[in-house]
């Protein structure tokens, strides 16, 4: 029988993938968006394994707005890198120093 | 036992895939490998008895946010030389980081800590009732505000996305809304008075 510290490591191991992809493609703005949907999948696959085990539906619908916002945040992540391209025509996180950061 | 092992299948499967969206080369192959991530973890979710959101997960994940990621990739003609450029720099640092996160999660997660109250765990695994009708219900009634506003936050989200990618080019022939709104009769109508034609 499926544990509930198998699904919880499953998530920690896809969290960890998410931090490590961060970390490895700090160049690629699309690869970060990417990393921060794994992130979140393995934030949701935690609530859905508690949800499961405490029998409470309380954590599915967290999910559910979890899985609103992250949708709502990638398209407005992908419309301000379409606009940062047709402006600066790169994607590349280190030319973005127009503001001396 | 045969469920733990499609478990495993599974899981095998997304951290396979989560390895290669992080390291793949061309963010197409990433955009890929990413939508197979979300496909088995809408399998594992199936399992795990959240029937509505894996399948909610595979239409808008897959469906919708990933086909926009891949839109935007292709759309974009990008030079990949650069953007790969810190990656064996970054390698060690990044490896050690995630390593030392999971290692502490597990260390945690992993052990018989994690049993609360789980004895009486989990009976609706039989499926007798209806996981879609059950979080219709709360969802309708216990959390309906909350709701609404994650259908504002979505309204707010295309606004801005339309706002963000909106270009007027010159040239291009449009109607001018508040010009039109704010006509008046005396603008456009002129009333002509003349006497009227013999017809012979």
């Amino acid at each position: 029988m499926i544990e509930l510290s198998d699904y919880l490591v499953l998530g920690a191991i896809l969290f960890g993938l998410g931090v490590a992809g961060i970390f490895l493609n700090r160049k690629n703005a699309i690869v970060l968006l990417m990393s921060i949907e794994l992130m979140l999948l393995a934030v949701n696959f935690n609530f859905i394994a508690f949800s499961h085990y405490l029998n409470d539906l309380q954590g599915q619908v967290f999910v559910f707005f979890i899985l609103t916002v992250a949708a709502a945040e990638s398209a407005i992540g992908l419309a301000i890198l379409v606009v940062l391209f047709r402006n600066r025509g790169t994607i590349n996180v280190g030319d973005l120093d127009s503001m001396k950061g | 036992m045969i469920q733990l092992i499609i478990f495993y299948v599974f899981a095998a499967i997304i951290l396979f895939a989560a390895t290669m969206v992080i390291t793949s080369r061309n963010p197409v192959h990433s955009a890929l490998f990413l939508v197979l991530a979300f496909f088995n973890s809408a399998a594992l979710w199936l399992m795990a008895g959240a029937e509505f959101l894996g399948i909610a997960l595979v239409l808008v994940y897959v469906g919708a946010v990933m086909v926009l990621f891949l839109f935007v990739v292709m759309m974009l003609d990008i030079n990949l030389a650069p953007l790969r450029e810190g990656f064996a720099r970054y390698l060690p640092i990044g490896a050690l980081v995630g390593l030392v996160m999971v290692f502490e999660m597990v260390l945690v997660l992993g052990s018989d800590q994690v049993t609360l109250g789980i004895a009486e765990k989990a009976s609706s695994s039989g499926g007798v009732e209806n996981n879609v009708r059950l979080l219709g219900n709360l969802l309708y009634t216990v959390y309906v505000y909350p709701f609404e506003i994650a259908s504002v936050v979505l309204l707010l989200a295309i606004i801005c996305a339309i706002m963000l990618t909106l270009r007027r080019r010159a040239g291009t022939k449009h109607q001018s809304v508040p010009k039109q709104v704010r006509v008046r009769r005396e603008d456009r109508v002129r009333l002509v008075r003349m006497s009227a034609e013999k017809s012979d």
